[in-house]
């Protein structure tokens, strides 16, 4: 018998996903749940794009592509980011295609992070940075940001935690799971802080196009002085709505993307071909059914927060993604329990905010990428669970 | 005006105004101002339900009637128009370029019974040169509202 356990890697073994697992697997299992569980758009991707995908096919376009993807789809990149931010990035240097953001973010921490690195994480935050800081031998810094400060960083928590081992800040914004975001001068006053370091940035700008309110995103390297040290990452899966395609790409100084373009070619040789016409479509055509989705996620935003606050939780207002996360601490629960019993009792799936960090505890994660009946089914069903609760004599 | 306008056509227009105060962050009695507005300006001219028929036992049959006509002397096709959509049978009636000027859309409950209408009220209108039936065999899509069953979603239950 071979022990598995003493020959694999020690330092995978041991990463999560941990007990949080188990309610995920209840959750799909249960009947009739309804569920604000998940990280995708509801909307299918818009037809032109998928049209521009079998048309491919039927082309015969079923290759590789070159390492770091179709050259026409990084000038789309660079066109897109020219056009709304007034951007520079070269095609040939500065981008990189690749396996949905997730793959981006994995490969910009594998290369620049040396064993012992610190690597920045605001938290709560998606559950993906840790563990790749983790398996490229670096040592995961967390941030706490808190709700009233909007889940925002601010420059005076970013300046206590940077050390002379600090090699990378992570910028989570729009932020999953809070639907938190960064003005301008929130960003400024973070740049201010990194200035004259070495310190490197992630931005991960996947939400980047989903952002409500007056003032649009700005992507972190659009910040005086930040091109040269960022990696912005960004990709199709939620402005196009195309999260099963697998495409995400990364926008960098030219050292970084070609090293990032090494590691990408061993591990995954070129990103599906397929997926990159479909998104060459979507950045030439889809700009304004970008938009048409954004306005609907807003409805809902609005719909959902007010849902939250009129059943008496504690809810600040989101500005970005596709998320709301109110606070669950009036109940007494912890938010494993309220969500496990939630479950049991409503069959309303939610995620636990400590599934995306400690300092999640006390918040639930609900997305409202779900149409508007979905949305009012949930809430009623919630509403009724947290006033029977509140009766029992929760704090 | 315009956003309730445009919630109004994404729900069927059967969705509560408080909702729709929600849905734009501002109060109910300030939709019901504008929706009022909008409705004394005819610029929401009704409110329709979109029926599959096919799925009842009632029987529809519905036609599109192309019609050529000799515009009026100052007129115009306003005139035949008038008297053509004043016929309940009469769904829609659009002006159209191209080949043909009037396009009707009419609902009976036979073919009989649209052809009839036809022979008998449309053809004989003095400024009606020549019409052609084409009778509806199935509906996709109406409305922009798809009439095959909704997809279900199949997304996981919980993604992070």
């Amino acid at each position: 018998m071979i022990d598995y356990e003493k020959l694999v890697s020690p330092v995978v073994n041991n990463l999560p996903p941990s007990g949080i697992r188990r309610f995920f697997d209840m959750a799909a299992e249960m009947e009739d749940t309804i569920s604000l569980g998940v990280g995708e758009p509801d909307f299918v991707t818009p037809w032109t794009i998928r049209e521009a995908g079998i048309y491919s096919l039927e082309c015969g376009q079923t290759y590789y592509t070159a390492n770091a993807g179709l050259l026409p789809l990084r000038q789309e990149i660079c066109n897109y980011y020219k056009r709304h931010y007034d951007l520079d990035y070269n095609a040939k240097d500065n981008v990189l295609v690749t396996v949905g953001g997730s793959e981006a973010i994995d490969l910009m921490i594998r290369c620049v992070v040396n064993e012992g690195d610190e690597v920045l994480i605001p938290e709560p935050c998606f559950v993906c940075y840790k563990p790749c800081t983790v398996m490229a031998g670096g040592v995961p810094v967390s941030i706490e940001t808190k709700e009233e400060d909007n889940f925002r960083l601010l420059p005076e928590q970013l300046k206590a935690k940077i050390t002379d081992k600090t090699k990378l800040l992570i910028l989570p914004y729009p932020n999953n799971p809070t639907g938190g975001v960064m003005s301008k001068a929130d960003l400024e006053a973070i740049a201010e802080v990194l200035k004259g370091t070495d310190i490197l940035v992630l931005s991960d700008e996947i939400y980047g196009e989903l952002r409500y309110g007056d003032e649009g995103h700005t992507p972190f390297s659009k910040i005086d002085d930040m091109w040269e040290r960022t990696v912005v990452v960004n990709g199709f899966s939620k402005a196009y709505a195309m999260t099963g395609w697998r495409l995400g790409y990364a926008l960098g100084p030219k050292k970084i993307i070609k090293l990032m373009t090494k590691v990408h070619q061993y591990g995954i040789m070129s990103s599906p071909t397929t997926s990159q016409f479909a998104a060459i479509e979507a950045l030439k055509t889809c700009d304004d059914e970008i938009k048409k989705m954004c306005s609907e996620y807003n409805y809902r935003r609005r719909y959902i927060v007010d849902g939250f606050r009129e059943m008496g939780l504690s809810c600040f207002e989101p500005l970005g993604a596709f998320y709301v996360f109110p606070s669950i601490k009036s109940t007494g629960m912890t938010s494993e329990e309220f969500c496990q019993k939630l479950l049991e009792e409503e069959h309303v799936a939610v995620v636990p905010g400590t599934a995306f960090g400690e300092s999640g505890e006390g918040f639930i994660r609900c997305s409202y990428a779900y149409s508007i009946e979905n949305i009012q089914e949930a809430l009623k069903r919630i509403e009724k669970f947290v006033s029977r609760h509140k009766d029992k004599g929760g704090k | 005006m315009n956003e309730i306008l445009k919630i109004l056509d994404n729900e069927n227009g059967k969705v509560s105004r408080t909702r729709i105060a929600q849905m734009l962050g501002i109060d109910k009695s300030e939709v019901d101002e504008k929706i009022e507005e909008l409705e004394k300006q005819h610029i929401i001219v009704g409110y329709k339900t979109i029926v599959n028929w096919e799925k009842t036992d009632r029987e529809v049959v519905d036609a599109l009637i192309e019609l050529k006509i000799t515009p009026q002397r100052g007129e115009g096709f306003d005139k035949v128009a008038r008297r053509i959509y004043k016929y309940p049978q009469v769904k829609s009636l659009f002006l159209m370029s191209g080949a043909y000027d009037l396009a009707v859309m009419i609902e009976g409950k036979t073919m009989r019974e649209v052809a009839l209408f036809v022979a008998q009220k449309l053809a004989p209108m003095e400024s009606i040169m020549s019409t052609a039936t084409h009778f509806v065999l199935k509906k996709y899509k109406e409305e922009g509202i798809v009439f095959e069953d909704d997809e279900k979603d199949t997304r996981q239950v919980i993604t992070l």
